[in-house]
């Protein structure tokens, strides 16, 4: 994992993520139109959402404290006033003329977020309203503006240039994404845009000093499209400056299809965003009471999982790790051990069950295991029910078709026999087959008591209740 | 008829709501100064009668039976809500203003939206899109702005009670000069909410009366916490009306040292020092201060006001609502649409604005004009450490011509002098008439510490029930 030689060809790569973060709130930052995605083209638009005149902001205060939890699990300074500004710029989509932002005190400062093998320091993540959307390919002539997501809470996430290669970057924003999602602050869902990033990247020297002039680059919706747009972008400029040319700051766009990025404006053409305090919102107040308040209704945090996991479960640092990496797998750990031992489902999910989901492309949401059907067939499986190697075909099964276990094991003829009257039966014969042995026992020779179980099983196929057939022989040899 | 007399004559059933509305209408359809922009006959008539059907339900709130005219700068749900603008000719509102419906909730009637600056920027009324206000003394003055509509309608007699709202003055500047009663209150004890912003920081909506308890009634039916203003104060309203019966006892009034120094003009000086000496009969004690700094305010706001404006304003892009220039591509309907919906002082201001924000000139002008500002603050906190109100002329001059701002802009601006500074530091202001010279009112002003709304409309009203100022009519 660790990058210990990152220069290439003999330039070092200088990496610096912003991170734009869709906030799971009810309603949006400054009005109470609900914060949905995937609803009908304006459908959920507030008079505030929609700049209308006369129309004031009221800051949500629910999405303040999404912003204090991230501070909180990023070792962060949570502001004791943060106030929020106005970015002045003109755009369709941008109904007020300007967006509320936060530029000087922002809601959180000086954050650092823990790669294990490198520590990477958050210069800030402060409080923003998204914008809305325009669209230009549903009629021929004219474009269209969709307001639903105007309004909708940000928490703008911005590094220090702490990043020294394309993979570093993936890695930061990989952990990025399981904090957020760890903390319920955004579903993190980067098709859906409910998280983006823009990348500033420049290239030195290893032994230079200073770095050297940076390229912005905007609206990078995946973990591959971010490896690879860095690594291009990283080519381009060692390209222009091995030739004696030199990097101009700009804006670039990063093209997926064609895997290249392309200028979208120079500093020259830079607006003059002409930011200056909102005067429609007083400065807010973060007191001690309210992020103790928030404390107190945060959920773990990845590594307090795994350390959890380690002592309760009694898992080594590789499984409480893969099993923890996403909290949707923890939480489906943690619901399959409540009936199950806990190593076997450990060792089940983070084999046989993420080859499945891996090889499938699905996340376990979208399949058809379910936490108890499949903390059955952990069951069957540590009750000597069944078979590895049947347990693993139960699994293709359920994975395809969603049956239950049981019926599976069912119309399979796995069954195990679980009726008394019948596994008495079987007792009975072997009893009194082996009459010699029979004697032996009760005069002592306790070993015995493993032979009689092993006709049993031997008798019934495996298919017999090992707890049962324990019970009954011990009656019946007493 | 003053506010008092009419809201009796409703609640002794002498009029009823209905007739008092028709009346005033009657006025509004032969005004011939152009105080308003819309006539509201038809929801004003089903209003009234509602009210005089539901007597027992609204004969004891502050407005009750009472008609009012609002500042086309409210939003009012359904009706035409201009701001004095090309812009939004055409702007229905599918909402309303806080204060519009907190004075429909106190029994009041709304017959007409009036005339105003375009979105309140200026001082004589002249930079409406609906063309220039006549003053009631003198059809060939102005009334003062930016609610000189507002203003124009109650020393007209066409309503006894009007909303307006001060940016700068804009609200005790034309009471001074059309000779009636007008309160800046504390900012944030009237909601913005409905209220189309020019400088959000400053913005603040009152009343307009004939005198001092029109004004308090007003206000009481004006001032309420709401949530939907995050800079409205959450302290307890206090009753104003009330208030006007409480003895507040002998004050200590402040005289600002060498005033006369700043260019005010003579008549106004001589109904100054007169009021000066009724003060001295009612008891009260003048206190000389030192407040040189006074004058700076004017720099202070016109770099903090248009700051704010040019980016309240950006909303107005033709995308939305309001007027558009069609055109074929995105920054041409922008250019054209604002080019064209805005009339030359709004984008004067507007220029003035992103001019004083952009990188590079941030620092010595917006950040200096806000230390101006907080310095005015602290030293409005020391002068009410002596004193319990300040009292000065509102204005330099009485009612002028029309069409002087084409010759000397400046001039204009140096109009709101003496009201800006309770503006920039948020405190409450109260103009009424103290004089009468050259056939015209003069205005004098009380400026009190924060919330002190009780005592500014009290002592105004103690004056009033001394002087014959505020009785006189055109």
């Amino acid at each position: 994992m660790a990058q210990n030689d990152t220069v290439i060809n003999g330039w070092q790569p200088v990496i610096g993520l912003e991170v734009h973060v869709q906030l799971l709130t009810n309603t949006k930052l400054f009005s109470p139109a609900k914060n949905k995605f995937g609803e009908d083209a304006n459908s959920l638009v507030d008079l505030i959402d929609m700049g209308l005149p006369g129309v004031l902001p009221v800051l949500n205060e629910g999405a303040m404290n999404q912003g204090i939890k991230f501070g909180l699990a990023t070792s962060a300074k949570i502001a004791e006033t943060m106030i929020f500004d106005r970015k002045n710029y003109f755009y369709p989509d941008l109904p007020k003329g300007y967006q509320i932002t936060q530029l000087h005190y922002p809601i959180v400062k000086d954050g650092i977020v823990d790669l294990g093998y490198k520590k990477v320091r958050i210069h800030q993540a402060h409080l923003e309203e998204d914008a809305g959307k325009s669209m230009h390919d549903q009629y021929d002539s004219n474009s269209v503006i969709d307001l639903n997501r105007s309004g909708v809470p940000l928490l703008e996430i911005v590094s220090e240039p702490d990043l020294r290669s394309a993979q570093e970057a993936v890695d930061y924003l990989k952990k990025i994404h399981q904090i957020i999602t760890y903390l319920d602050i955004s579903d993190g869902n980067m098709s859906q845009g409910s998280m983006r990033c823009d990348a500033n990247v420049s290239i030195m020297r290893p032994d230079s000093k200073e770095y050297g002039t940076r390229a912005e680059i905007k609206n990078i919706n995946s973990f591959k499209f971010v490896e690879k747009a860095i690594n291009h972008e990283i080519k381009r400029q060692m390209k222009i400056l091995e030739a004696g040319g030199e990097i101009e700051q700009e804006t670039r766009l990063y093209d997926a299809v064609k895997d290249e990025t392309r200028s979208m404006r120079t500093k020259e053409f830079a607006n003059d965003y002409r930011y200056f305090p909102c005067p429609d919102l007083v400065p807010t107040h973060i007191s001690k009471e309210q992020i103790e308040h928030v404390k107190n209704t945060m959920d773990e945090l990845p590594e307090e999982k795994e350390k959890r996991f380690k002592d309760q479960y009694k898992l080594d640092d590789y499984d409480s790790k893969v099993l923890c990496a996403e909290k949707e797998t923890a939480k489906f750990y943690e619901e399959v051990v409540q009936n199950c031992d806990p190593q076997i489902a450990a060792k089940w999910i983070i084999g046989e069950l993420n080859a499945l989901l891996n090889k499938n492309e699905l996340s376990l949401a979208d399949s058809k295991i379910t936490s108890s059907n499949f903390a059955a067939l952990i069951l069957k499986i540590s009750d000597g029910t069944i078979s590895g190697k049947i347990a693993k075909d139960i699994l293709e099964d359920i994975w395809e078709s969603g049956n239950a276990v049981s019926d599976i094991i069912d119309s399979k003829g796995l069954k195990q026999i679980s009726d008394t009257g019948e596994i008495e039966k079987v007792i009975d014969e072997i009893l009194e087959n082996n009459k010699s042995q029979v004697e032996a026992y009760k005069s002592g020779k306790d070993k015995l008591f493993g032979f009689f179980v092993g006709q049993v099983m031997k008798a019934t196929q495996g298919k017999a209740n090992p707890g049962m057939v324990n019970q009954l022989l011990k009656d019946k040899l007493s | 008829m003053n506010f008092r007399e009419q809201r009796e004559n409703f609640r002794n059933k002498k009029i009823s709501a209905k007739e008092a509305v028709q009346e005033a209408l009657c006025k509004v359809e032969n005004d011939k100064l152009n105080i308003f922009i819309s006539n509201l006959r038809d929801s004003a008539e089903k209003r009234a009668e509602e009210i005089d059907n539901n007597f027992e339900k609204y004969k004891d709130r502050p407005l009750s039976g009472v008609p009012i005219a609002h500042k086309d700068i409210f939003c009012t749900e359904n009706i035409q809500t201009t701001c004095g603008s090309k812009m939004l000719s055409n702007f229905i509102p599918p909402y309303s203003s806080t204060v519009t419906r907190n004075c429909d909730e106190a029994g009041s009637v709304m017959i007409a939206k009036t005339n105003m600056d375009e979105f309140a920027m200026g001082s004589s009324n002249e930079t409406s899109f609906f063309g220039p206000v006549g003053n009631p003394w003198n059809d060939s003055l102005v009334p003062g702005g930016s609610s000189g509509g507002s203003a124009a309608c109650v020393a007209a007699n066409i309503t006894s009670i009007s909303t307006g709202t001060d940016t700068g003055g804009s609200i005790r500047q034309p009471a001074a000069l059309c000779g009636i009663t007008g309160m800046k209150p504390t900012y944030g004890l009237v909601s913005r909410w409905g209220m189309i912003a020019f400088c959000s920081s400053m913005d603040q909506a009152g009343p307009f009366a004939r005198d001092a308890f029109g004004c308090a009634a007003l206000l009481d039916a004006m001032a309420s916490y709401d949530g939907k203003d995050s800079t409205c104060s959450k302290r307890d309203v206090v009753n104003f009306e009330n208030a006007l019966a409480e003895d507040f006892g002998a004050l200590n009034i402040g005289i600002i040292k060498n005033i006369e120094d700043l260019g005010i003009n003579n008549d106004v000086l001589e109904a100054y020092e007169h009021s000066k000496s009724v003060l001295q009969q009612l008891g009260h004690t003048l206190k000389e201060i030192d407040f040189s700094e006074l004058s700076s305010g004017i720099c202070s706001y016109y770099v903090i006001a248009p700051a704010e404006c040019s980016s309240n304003l950006s909303r107005f892009d033709g995308v939305k609502y309001g007027y558009r220039s069609d055109q074929n591509n995105i920054s041409e309907l922008y250019m054209k649409t604002r080019s064209e919906g805005f009339g030359d002082e709004v984008k004067k201001r507007i220029l003035i604005g992103t001019h004083v924000l952009s990188a590079g000139f941030y620092d010595a002008y917006y950040l200096k004009a806000q230390q101006v500002r907080r310095m005015m603050k602290n030293k409005f906190e020391d002068i009410f450490k002596d004193v319990d109100l300040i009292f000065m002329p509102t204005t330099l001059d009485q009612a002028f011509e029309k069409n002087r701002q084409d010759s000397d802009p400046n001039r204009m601006y140096k109009e709101d002098l003496l009201t800006i500074p309770a503006n920039l530091a948020g405190l409450p202001a109260i103009s009424f008439p103290n004089g009468f010279k050259n056939n015209l009112p003069v205005g004098g002003q009380f400026v009190g510490n924060y919330f002190k709304e009780d005592l500014l409309l009290n002592t105004a009203n103690k004056i009033q029930e001394v002087t014959d100022w505020h009785k006189m009519t055109p």
